[in-house]
């Protein structure tokens, strides 16, 4: 059978589940749901094995499926006065980048769906959630599978409204729902940024297809530092800061864990919020030809990555750490990507799906069991009664603090080796950077640890009467994850640990002429294997320091840990509050401008006019007022003019009291009037 | 003995308008016959009217379309050259024709709960229709000034069509007196071009127009005037007010009709005076229509967001999407002038999507048009709360909805063009309609439902619903044979 032939289908199993769900999930009993939607992301899933299979024997690696041409035939001008003609296909592109996230999407995206059959299965609408995913599941795949940017951009907006459905899903929490807003606006600034890069590009290279994108980037025509390529790269990473949740448009991630656990697991550790990182790594010969584009990616990412650390160690509710964790580890894929290392910030992004869906489902067992409770505070001493979830937790939390031989391992210490060595900016400086987030990293990860699990308990009577360990529904893909957050990393095995990068092998064909170019212009000189050996001994050991610390704090001495955080409450307060950001947007933008600007702008529609009748009405009193005056005193038999007169002036007022079509008229001859100004001073 | 006064050319041409008057009298006569329960059979004629003028404008045989590819004309003159029928004013009469067949649809049930079921609606919707395809085909002053006036004298009466309904009444009302006021201000400026060329043919004007000197302020005061009036019709700023008050008050299906039917037929006016008449004096008209165009997109879409009625809000979303339309005019190349036509052809089936399920939620005592009657329909009604998702994502201009596809073409033409700032502008405006868009996709999807009425269903919206989404959906997937047609007529306006 040849898969790579049915490519295009990948997106439609979940499509089809989705729309089943709409015309009759409200007559399906739950267990048939059950069936039917995580059955259709393992048929996809199933599929994707097979192509990415067959897709290793091609020899170029790369395999294009086009269904029909989309918006096709339409000639146009490009910047540089040539003709091009408009072209984007409904078609699908595997090669090794989407490959991988056709996998991860997938594969992890069934363990969660299989979670989510548990972890639902005492809520209302059912059948609706479900769809929702599935529906979610379409655009992710159709987003990473596109062969063209406005594809990806179907995509990359679709998985925007079904977050937002998602999110908002309990209905009955207003908190929910307005996250859900919250993140819809955050991500459509992003979306515009993309647009207008999209419109460049198409002015630029005369197309959107990737192909045709990327030879034409890589044909010499373009030098490096161009300002077209600038522009381009610097709005889809407008986009990216939205979707990836990079500062400053990051806050609507941690809010968004109003939604259902699994929900978070999905959207905001191995789907959606990767589909920036994927944005720029397809786009890689675009960003390697701006250097200045890269500085800027590589210290937002830097600055995102250590920002949101410092946030996360003084959460209380179990999510809103990992929320945190989640926005500082995007940051460590955004600033692989500012350094030039495409394939670390890929590799990362894989260890980072497995880990992160695993704490996120672990969590939400923790939840589970503790009868909806979230505050770290009313927990404690939860190994011994949920093992299960206990000891696939632990494994995640080696992983994502870089333990060696653990997947998180492996591609933090390549983000971080290839910081070092970065030719972008100055390296040293975002090494260090990094390396404090992986102390950071370690701290808040372990502090979330002791709290949860160990340590005497401070579970309140009543939810631990229902202390019970999930079923093994739930248990099961947790056991699946914690598999993948050990091994998955050693696809990965770096040369000089005696390996040989599969990964990196894997993604030559994507990543090549990008990693060619940036190779010609920057001149770095060799470094040794020790320096690289002497860095990972580094980071294992800021890691373990950062362990060490959070078990002193929270098991051993936990009045230090008070005392600390008496001294510096007012740093204590201020990271607890999240730097008051929220707030300050809040402020600015949303009441300041958005409804602000709304409102008085309505109210000038309606209003300011008034003011110009009022205006008018009184500059006609006072001329008439003087022509009275003057009709009185000085023009013989002036009473029948006064009486004209006074007729004359009460007019306006009366059109005041009879409603507003005057004041419409008056609008429109307003706009006649300006018009006419315009020519006159022009 | 016709033929003393018709060539057969001229009743070819006007046969789908002389159709629809026909139809029009016939339901007015039939009415009187009908029992109050078979009221629905005013709709069933009116629908049949519009049927036949589709047969006759179509490519059957008898069929305008057909005869104009049996004679090998690209178009067909007739009344000596008042009317042309070119490519350009058969997509529009489709366009016409489409809109008022989707708004009979959504009337029927309506009208019924209203208890106004009677048929000079029907009629008068007709005849409406005929107005705006005369806007389409004329070529002559005279003749589009007819046109305007028959279109627009209707809709004013089915504004106020709800006689007991003082929203509906002070709506007309001040749609009637704005209108007139605006009409006038149009019909000064056609009075100037007649002066200046001392014909009415627009492309006798148009020849004399290139003819004068720089600067001319005859000139400059006809384009003013005309710019005034044409602005008033689409709704734009500062000449809209009349819009949202008019969308509010008018009944839901009325508010359908006239938000996609006359806004086209305006437009198809506004782009034959700017292309044939006005064409030599672009410089002079360029600035006005850029600047319109940015105050209508900004005070369309941000006083959009405070709005809590639904009508009021899709009216103010109207008048920023005339905004979008007005840059294609603005880039006045293939593109741009394409992307009006397949945003017009798209807005009339997204549009009237969204109102036919404003018009569905029209249920026992409730009006049905605040954002908050929309709270928790997904539970209600999850296939109304779906669709209208799909039809606000396309208003929003999302893909792979029919929205994209005539956004796409208007703003891809502004970079052609070299309008990179306004591409900005246009593009931030389109993220900020999002925003009050899904305020009503909140109230749907995560608000609970305040009442258990579920919104009815009726025939006539299932069909309606159903066309919409299709076309909103297969325009989008597969925009090939609207990108077409759309080339077609674009071509011909500019040949």
């Amino acid at each position: 059978m040849n898969f790579l032939e049915l490519i295009w289908m990948i997106p439609l199993f979940p499509a089809a589940g989705a729309v089943a769900m709409l015309l009759f999930g409200k007559k399906m009993p739950n267990w048939l749901v059950s069936i039917i939607c995580p059955g259709m992301v393992f048929t996809s899933f199933l599929v994707s094995v097979g192509a990415v299979y067959q897709l290793s024997s091609l020899p170029e690696r790369q395999f294009e499926k086009i269904l029909y041409s989309w918006v096709p035939g339409a000639s146009f001008q490009m910047a540089n006065g040539q003709l091009s003609n408009l072209g984007a296909d409904w078609g699908f592109l595997l090669d090794p980048l989407s490959s991988i996230m056709i996998l991860v999407v997938t594969g992890v995206g069934f363990l969660i769906h299989v979670y989510a059959t548990g972890y639902m299965s005492h809520e209302g609408g059912f059948y609706r959630f479900f769809g929702y995913l599935n529906l979610f599941m379409f655009s992710m795949l159709t987003l990473v599978l596109a062969n063209n940017y406005l594809l990806l951009f179907v995509g990359w907006e679709g998985v925007g409204v079904c977050s937002y459905l998602l999110i908002g899903f309990y209905f009955h929490k207003k908190s929910a729902s307005d996250a859900g807003k919250k993140a819809f606006i955050a991500n459509r600034v992003g979306d515009a940024g993309v647009v207008l890069g999209m419109f460049t590009m198409l002015a630029t290279f005369g197309s959107i297809r990737y192909t045709n994108v990327i030879a034409q980037a890589g044909s010499g025509n373009f030098h490096i530092g161009d300002a077209a390529i600038t522009a381009i790269t610097l709005l889809l990473f407008i986009g990216v800061t939205g979707k990836s949740a990079q500062v400053p448009l990051y806050v609507w991630l941690p809010d968004a864990m109003e939604g259902p656990t699994p929900v978070s697991a999905l959207i905001h550790a191995a789907t959606m919020v990767t589909a920036g990182v994927y944005l720029m790594v397809r786009s890689n010969i675009l960003y390697v030809l701006s250097p200045d584009t890269m500085a800027v990616v590589a210290g937002v990412g830097a600055f995102t990555a250590i920002f949101a650390a410092t946030i996360g160690i003084a959460q209380y509710d179990i999510k809103r750490v990992l929320a945190y964790s989640t926005v500082s580890q995007l940051g460590y894929m955004v600033l692989a990507c500012g350094v030039g290392a495409f394939g670390a910030g890929v590799f990362h992004l894989m260890t980072h799906a497995f880990f992160k869906a695993l704490l996120f489902l672990g969590a939400g067992s923790v939840i589970h069991a503790m009868s909806g409770e979230q505050d770290m505070r009313k927990m404690g001493g939860l190994a011994k009664k949920i093992p299960y979830t206990h000891a696939t937790f632990l494994v995640a939390a080696l992983a994502i603090i870089g333990t060696p031989l653990f997947s998180g391992f492996f591609s933090k210490d390549e983000i971080l080796w290839r910081a070092f060595i970065s030719p972008v900016g100055s390296g040293i400086l975002l090494y260090g950077v990094a390396l404090i987030t992986a102390g950071l990293t370690a701290f808040y990860i372990w502090r979330l640890m002791f709290m949860t699990f160990y340590g005497e308990s401070r579970v309140d009577h009543h939810a631990a009467h229902h202390l019970h360990e999930s079923p093994p529904v739930m248990t099961i893909p947790l056991m699946v994850l914690a598999v993948l957050s050990l091994a998955g990393g050693w696809i990965g095995w770096p040369t000089v640990l005696g390996g040989s990068n599969h990964l990196e092998h894997w993604l030559e064909p994507v990543l090549g002429p990008g990693a060619k170019i940036l190779e010609e212009h920057a001149a770095h000189g060799e470094h040794a294997h020790s320096t690289e050996y002497m860095l990972m001994a580094l980071s294992v050991i800021v890691a373990f320091s950062g362990l060490s610390l959070a078990y002193y704090f929270f098991i051993k001495n936990r009045a230090a840990g008070d005392s600390i955080a008496q001294k510096f409450s007012g740093v204590q307060k201020l990271l607890e509050n999240k730097y008051y950001v929220d707030e300050v947007y809040n402020a600015v933008f949303v009441r300041g401008m958005v409804m602000n600007g709304g409102e008085a702008l309505s109210k000038f529609d309606a209003r300011v006019i008034d003011g110009g009748v009022n205006g008018v009405a009184w500059f006609t009193r006072l001329t008439s007022t003087a022509s009275m005056w003057w009709d009185k005193w000085i023009v013989d038999g002036a009473v029948r003019l006064t009486a004209l007169v006074v007729n004359l002036t009460s007019y306006p007022a009366r059109i005041l009291q009879t409603g507003r079509v005057q004041l419409y008229a008056f609008s429109i001859l307003t706009g006649l009037l300006i018009f006419f100004s315009y020519y006159l001073f022009k | 003995m016709l033929n003393e006064y018709f060539s057969s050319v001229d009743l070819l041409v006007l046969k789908p308008a002389i159709l629809l008057t026909l139809f029009a009298i016939g339901v007015l006569l039939t009415d009187l016959m009908l029992e109050p329960e078979q009221k629905y059979l005013n709709a069933v004629m009116a629908l049949a009217g519009v049927g036949f003028a589709a047969y006759s404008l179509g490519p059957w045989p008898l069929g305008l379309q057909h005869q104009m590819g049996m004679a090998g004309a690209d178009a067909l003159e007739a009344f000596r050259g008042a009317v042309i029928v070119d490519s350009f004013g058969i997509y529009f009469m489709w366009l016409f024709l489409i809109a008022a067949a989707l708004s009979i649809l959504i009337s029927i049930r309506y009208l019924e709960i209203e208890g106004e079921h009677r048929g000079e609606y029907y009629a008068i919707m007709l005849l409406a229709t005929v107005g705006m395809m005369i806007l389409a085909i004329g070529m002559d002053l005279i003749t589009l000034f007819m046109g305007l006036e028959l279109m627009v004298i209707s809709i004013y009466i089915l504004t106020g069509y709800l006689r007991r309904d003082r929203r509906s009444n002070e709506a007309a009302l001040k749609y009637l007196l704005l209108g007139a006021f605006s009409s006038g201000i149009l019909l000064y400026g056609m009075s100037l071009l007649y002066g200046l060329s001392g014909s009415t043919d627009l492309r006798i004007i148009a020849s004399s127009i290139s003819q004068r000197p720089a600067g001319d302020p005859l000139v400059l005061i006809a384009v003013i005037t005309i710019c005034g009036g044409l602005f008033f019709k689409i709704g734009a700023v500062p000449f809209h007010q009349w819009l949202p008050d008019a969308y509010e008050g008018a009944p839901h299906c009325v508010t359908a009709f006239m938000s996609v039917g006359p806004k086209a037929a305006a437009f198809a006016l506004l782009i034959r005076m700017f292309l044939v008449p006005l064409a030599s004096v672009r410089d002079v008209w360029l600035p006005l229509v850029i600047g319109v165009a940015i105050a209508t997109m900004t005070i369309g879409n941000l006083a959009a967001i405070t709005q809590s009625n639904v009508k009021r809000m899709l009216g103010y979303s109207a008048i920023s999407h005339a905004g979008y339309m007005l840059l294609g005019i603005v880039s006045g190349n293939e593109n741009g002038l394409k992307g009006i036509m397949i945003y017009l052809m798209v807005y009339a089936f997204m549009n009237l999507g969204a109102m036919a399920v404003i018009v569905a939620m029209r249920r026992k005592d409730i009006i049905g048009d605040e954002i908050d009657d929309f709270a928790g329909l997904v539970y209600k009604s999850p296939t109304a709360a779906v669709l209208m998702l799909i039809f606000l994502l396309s208003l929003a201009g999302i893909p792979p909805t029919a929205g994209f596809i005539g956004k796409y073409f208007i703003f891809l033409s502004l970079i052609e063009t070299g309008h990179y700032g306004l591409a900005v502008v246009a593009v931030l405006y389109v993220a900020v309609s999002l925003y009050y868009y899904f305020q009503i996709v909140t109230s749907m999807f995560t608000r609970e439902a305040t009442d258990n009425v579920v919104p009815a269903l009726s025939p006539g919206i299932r069909l309606a619903l159903g066309v919409s989404l299709a076309m909103t959906l297969f325009i989008g997937l597969y925009p090939n044979p609207i990108i077409e047609v759309a080339g077609n007529t674009v071509a011909s306006i500019l040949r």
